[in-house]
């Protein structure tokens, strides 16, 4: 199953891949557990001529087993997963690259403030569909909407989060592949949301700067 | 609570004759509202399942024509467009919900089994009873006008998040929106009716002998199900109002242009929607105990730790919902709490599969049809509920969110009910309907249903790793989806064998009813109160008094006797009606 994967290119998608992988194995165990048991069961304890069921109403031992053992597997699981969670969404990095991307019926708004770092200044540029970005540096993304919900979805960055109208949303990834990556949306917006799509596209630190000159010549 | 056991109005040997009108279409007696719940929620299943073929059809072959279908989409020469397949799962999500499982589940075994079960007459209020179930009915016809208004059916998901679902302008949706929230309005009302029905009859009207924990376990299902209901609709019916006006009357609950809020609406909704997920799969739950325990000829493992893992389960439901919006925009540290608790429900489930596992151990099985359906769930619920575990870690959750990872495991869960359905179906048709269905029929039904069931929804698992998103009709649009298409055409083929295998149930339903065996009081020598009453039973369920019970509903095996069964009320020398309960 987790051959599915896309290819991982963002820098905390190696805990996030890591904490599903760890998920895999332990239901997967399981899975193969109670599997060999439902099947053994179903065979040897098949009606037979001259062999009565077991009268039993439980054992409390085992109850206590079967309840403390998951308990602390999913507890031991809750706890690994929170410095993951608390770094992703919280913990927003410094960094002097911040692009907005505001969502709308059906596509993706991507505004640079431009040399002078501020938002909404003569040097701002938009662009639709794009974000282009270098890899190696932490990027603040800006997430806006003009009217529903939609989100960001970057698989390959193991990235989403939704963007909500009438409120301003910080995210962050950081990227260690160049490449060029589908950014779909991941929430109902509407007739046009299969479909909708943007580009990351990924630089080295060398094209990002060529692709800056392009932009702003000056 | 004792209840007079000397001749009542109802009393059997008077016989009613009160026409067809009152004895068919508005009755108050439960049994009868019962198969009219049964027949409107299959009647719903078909519509439901067809709609869920259409999906399958736009994801396998996107954007050609639909075969035979060419009337249905006539703008656009048989495909169906992007706004409609917005509609179609919509409307395939709500039906299977709202108009399938509930009233089949609650509605139908919740009003059949309650006063059968327990040694009561009828329920606490017939006539709220019968209200209850034309409330309903009244609320299904709401929802399907929603088809045939301009503009379409309501097209903003299950889920009607806002501002999609608030504004129109945004979806093209005008009245099938306000029809889909007026329909559930009132179907909440009507389950609303149900519920108190359902709680004061447990409560109050057990046989003689019957305590809480002599109980079967379907009726600790249903009894907690109905609290559940209770206390979840009146928010699903406040938000539901809400939204209405938002889009009727120029409110701006939801809508920020206004100043309104859109997370309040999902909120709202998760807070009635993840305890209603538990309202679908408590009583399928109960129908499994009671079905593996009859099949096994074994007390169930663990009577008390059952129930007591349904009321944690209960409790729980309400404090996890935050799991479906990791993403939304929700503060993150409530995220955390939310996935601790999240995690913990699982703990109640895992109990009870094991619990399911224990019952089969050391059994006598006999493979009859509802046995097969009660393994059906086990096995599907048990997958369901691990590949909840991987959306429980938010983190993970980033990933999987709105992909089709999260469609396959409430599919398993969910249409694990399904099979949970049929075993009970198959299970009391004897009882309903006064006939037996075909048992050869049942099992080839039954097994040709689980393996494909697990041949579509399995793959889901791979795409939803894949990133596939959920809700789009062409998932060849993205470049990284592209591969996993071959995926999606062998689901859709499968999808298509599996509507198709349906046919033997309808057959053997409907053929039954008519050229059926006549059935005895007890075919499954089972040990519940219903099987002593007649097979249909009459109005007034038993014949003379009501039974005394001395006993719990499992006791199967028991080493002294020489039948493997003993019903609950069979008297057996020195067996007392105050014994211990167990």
């Amino acid at each position: 199953m987790m051959s599915f994967l896309p290819e991982n290119i963002a820098t905390y998608g190696n805990e996030i891949d890591s904490l599903f992988y760890l998920i895999y194995y332990i239901t997967g165990a399981a899975f193969v557990l109670v599997s060999v048991l439902l099947v053994s069961f179903l065979v040897l304890y098949r009606e037979r001529p001259g062999r009565r069921a077991v009268y039993s109403h439980g054992n409390t031992t085992l109850e206590l087993v079967w309840t403390i053992i998951p308990a602390l597997i999913l507890i031991v699981i809750t706890f690994l997963s929170i410095p993951s969670w608390s770094k992703v969404k919280s913990r927003i990095p410094e960094s002097d690259l911040h692009i907005r991307i505001t969502a709308k019926q059906f596509n993706w708004e991507v505004q640079y403030p431009g040399p002078d770092g501020k938002f909404d200044t003569a040097d701002d540029q938009t662009f639709d569909n794009e974000v282009h970005v270098p890899i190696g540096k932490p990027v603040v993304l800006h997430l806006r909407s003009r009217d529903v919900i939609h989100s960001v979805f970057i698989p390959a960055a193991r990235f989403k989060q939704d963007a909500v109208p009438g409120r301003e949303i910080l995210q962050w990834i950081e990227v260690t592949k160049p490449g060029k990556y589908e950014i779909p949306c991941a929430e109902l917006c509407g007739f046009g949301h299969s479909g909708m799509k943007g580009y990351l596209f990924v630089h080295t630190p060398e094209e990002y700067q060529q692709w800056v000159k392009e932009k702003w010549p000056s | 609570m004792a209840q007079s056991t000397t001749a009542t109005a109802h009393d059997v040997h008077e016989h009613h004759d009160l026409g067809f009108v009152r004895t068919y279409i508005f009755s108050t007696d439960h049994k009868m509202i019962a198969r009219q719940f049964l027949f409107m929620g299959l009647f719903m299943l078909l519509i439901g399942g067809f709609l869920a073929m259409l999906i399958r059809w736009e994801l396998g072959w996107p954007e050609t024509p639909v075969p035979g279908l060419h009337w249905l989409f006539s703008d656009t020469e048989g495909v169906i467009p992007p706004e409609v397949y917005n509609m179609i799962f919509t409307m395939h999500a709500t039906l299977m919900i709202f108009f399938v499982v509930m009233p089949i589940m609650v509605g139908c075994f919740g009003n059949f089994l309650i006063p059968l079960m327990l040694g009561a007459r009828d329920m606490a209020f017939p006539k709220l009873n019968m209200l209850s179930f034309w409330t309903g009915a009244l609320s299904g016809v709401i929802m399907l006008s929603g088809f045939f208004v301009s503009g379409g059916h309501a097209a903003a998901g299950w889920t009607a998040y806002a501002p999609l679902s608030a504004v129109p302008q945004y979806s093209g949706v005008h009245w099938g929106q306000n029809l889909w929230l007026i329909s559930l309005f009132v179907l909440g009302v009507s389950s609303m009716m149900g519920s108190i029905n359902y709680i004061t009859t447990v409560v109050n009207m057990r046989a003689p002998g019957m305590t809480l924990f002599r109980m079967p376990l379907v009726i600790w299902s249903l009894f907690i199900t109905a609290i559940l209901l209770l206390l979840a609709l009146p928010v699903l019916t406040s938000a539901a109002a809400m939204l209405l006006f938002d889009r009727t009357l120029g409110t701006h609950w939801f809508d920020p242009a206004g100043g309104g809020e859109p997370l309040l609406w999902q909120h709202l909704f998760w807070f009635f929607g993840h305890p209603e997920v538990y309202i679908l799969v408590l009583p399928a739950m109960g129908v499994t105990s009671d079905v593996l325990s009859t099949f096994s000829r074994k007390p169930i493992f663990g009577y008390r730790a059952m129930a007591y893992s349904m009321i944690s389960i209960a409790f729980l439901s309400w404090i996890v919902y935050g799991h479906h919006m990791f993403v939304s925009g929700m503060s993150p540290a409530l995220g955390t709490s939310f996935m601790l608790t999240t995690m913990v429900i699982a703990v109640p489930s895992a109990i009870k599969s094991f619990n399911w596992l224990g019952t089969l151990w050391g059994g006598s099985i006999r493979f009859r049809t509802p046995m097969i359906h009660a393994i059906a769930f086990l096995s599907s619920f048990t997958i369901g509920g691990l590949s909840g575990i991987f959306m429980a870690s938010a983190p993970v959750d980033i990933f999987i969110q709105d992909t089709y990872f999260i469609v396959a495991h409430f599919h398993y869960v969910v249409a694990g009910i399904i099979f949970a359905m049929f075993a009970a179906i198959t299970y009391w048709y004897p009882k309903l309907f006064g006939r037996e269905m075909n048992d050869t029929v049942g099992r080839i039904h039954a097994l040709l249903t689980f393996v494909f069931f697990n041949l579509v929804f399995f793959p889901m698992h791979f795409l939803g790793v894949g990133g596939m998103m959920r809700r789009i009709y062409n998932p060849t649009q993205y470049e990284f989806l592209q591969h996993l298409q071959p995926i999606a055409v062998f689901m859709s083929v499968c999808a298509f064998i599996l509507g198709a295998v349906q046919i033997l149930f309808i057959w053997n339903f409907v053929a039954s009813l008519f050229n059926g065996k006549k059935a005895s009081r007890n075919p499954w020598q089972a040990n519940t109160m219903e099987w002593q009453a007649a097979s249909p039973p009459p109005h007034g369920n038993w014949d003379g008094a009501i039974p005394t019970v001395y006993r719990g509903p499992y006791e199967y095996s028991v080493p002294s006797m020489t039948e493997d069964y003993l019903p609950q009320t069979q008297a057996v020398a020195g067996a007392t009606a105050g014994g211990r309960g167990h």
